[in-house]
């Protein structure tokens, strides 16, 4: 029997097309891409059956890690150009007789995160290199009614942004006092509408459940 | 380009070579596909959802606590490992030696969402109507009109339960956030979140059969 020659081809393939797609799904990426913001502790957030979306500015968002510590952040997206950052620590180391620099002052509002360290750490947080470094000093805002920190962050943020709303983004092992803290000190400032993130989860009851 | 290059040489004659179209596109590709990784890992496409409440204003030291009829009072309380007790009624302190029982559920379907619809029956029942006529077209309206319409039916409403929420020790950020999506979902019109009286502490110690030099000792 004849064998039968498969005619060689040449072993290029077009790739025009593939790279014609890519370059779309590559260009709607990066119009479309918000950073996902990253944050100094993980954060499971529990789920809800609410459709609202989360505001884009005007918020201040405390976050609350599994290990109860506390974070603030104070502007995000189109805040960030109003340079509130700056302003709000000038006040808080007003009130705890620390001079911050201009360097200083710089370097946080460059932080792109949320803000978790005692005031007293302030100067030395802002002196450290690098985000691991500056991570340790995310101890949490002290929140005992000794050293109430983050009632005088919320405050004077609320001073420098008097439209500010609150949310909350919890992680849902968060113990139960520490969230009953922060909404004390919250209630105590009068802020007594917020905003809790939660992630979208279907819910359905009907009419025949009710009835039974 | 090339050609008129070659043009000015004198009396070239000899043919451009012809190339073959063909440029290797692989780096471009393969750079492409790391960027495209790299956008789809970083953005955040879905937007956080957020649950709105609101707290009651801070009481004044001595004022008297608002009056709530008895009778229409469920008490929940959210104990450790995702448990929740609950209660009818009121309590007061001085009866601590004869507290009321604790009925356990949990947060499933079956559990408290089914013992909060039975006795939100007739709120939930206008609200899931009205939500009916809304999407089978028989009431055209928008949905603000929607929501201030099921606002307005839980503001008419006056046999639904009124719901005290308490958290003892044990419970965690997830549970609360839980309970209020269970009112939510269930449409209860009042309910609000209040601290928890050491006498309703010792009721969930009794129901859970943790003792109290231990409750401590966890916390």
């Amino acid at each position: 029997m004849p064998k039968i020659k498969l005619p060689t081809k040449s072993p290029h393939i077009d790739m025009t097309p593939m790279v014609d797609t890519f370059c779309v799904v590559l260009t709607f990426l990066m119009l479309t891409a918000t950073m996902r913001p990253t944050e100094p502790a993980p954060v499971d957030t529990p789920f809800s059956i609410s459709e609202k979306p989360t505001p884009d500015f005007n918020i201040m968002t405390l976050l609350l890690s599994n290990d109860d510590r506390v974070f603030l952040n104070f502007d995000n997206g189109p805040d960030t150009l109003l340079k509130f950052r700056p302003k709000i620590l000038a006040l808080m180391g007003g009130r705890y007789s620390i001079e911050f620099t201009k360097a200083e002052l710089r370097e946080f509002e460059k932080y792109p995160s949320s803000i978790g360290v005692p005031i007293l750490k302030m100067k030395e947080f802002l002196a450290a290199k690098g985000n691991k470094a500056k991570n340790v000093f995310q101890t949490g805002i002290p929140i005992d009614s000794t050293d109430n920190q983050l009632a005088l962050w919320i405050l004077f943020t609320r001073q420098v942004n008097p439209n500010v709303q609150t949310c909350i983004k919890g992680d849902s092992k968060t113990s139960y006092p520490t969230v009953k803290k922060v909404l004390d000190i919250l209630q105590e400032k009068n802020v007594r509408q917020f905003m809790l993130i939660t992630s979208l989860e279907a819910a359905k009851i009907n009419i025949a459940e009710i009835q039974q | 380009m090339a050609e008129i290059i070659q043009e000015e040489k004198a009396g070239g004659k000899k043919k451009a070579k012809k190339h073959a179209p063909h440029i290797d596109m692989t780096p471009m590709v393969d750079l492409m596909c790391l960027l495209i990784t790299f956008f789809m890992l970083t953005t955040a496409f879905s937007k956080a959802k957020i649950m709105e409440i609101i707290l009651p204003e801070k009481q004044k030291e001595n004022a008297p606590a608002p009056k709530i009829s008895a009778s229409r009072t469920l008490n929940i309380i959210l104990g450790p490992d995702n448990k929740i007790y609950t209660y009818p009624g009121t309590v007061k302190a001085e009866d601590f030696n004869n507290l009321p029982p604790l009925a356990e559920t949990d947060f499933s379907a079956t559990g408290i969402r089914q013992k909060l619809l039975e006795r939100n029956r007739t709120l939930a029942k206008k609200i899931a109507d009205f939500n009916d006529q809304v999407l089978t077209g028989k009431l055209v309206i928008s949905q603000d009109s929607v929501l201030g319409g099921i606002r307005q039916l839980k503001k008419d409403d006056d046999t639904g339960p009124i719901v005290l929420i308490k958290a003892y020790k044990g419970a965690n950020y997830g549970n609360v956030v839980d309970i209020l999506d269970e009112m939510n979902i269930c449409g209860i019109a009042l309910y609000m979140l209040v601290d928890i009286t050491w006498y309703e502490e010792k009721m969930v110690e009794t129901a859970a059969g943790i003792t109290p030099s231990a409750a401590t000792a966890q916390k």
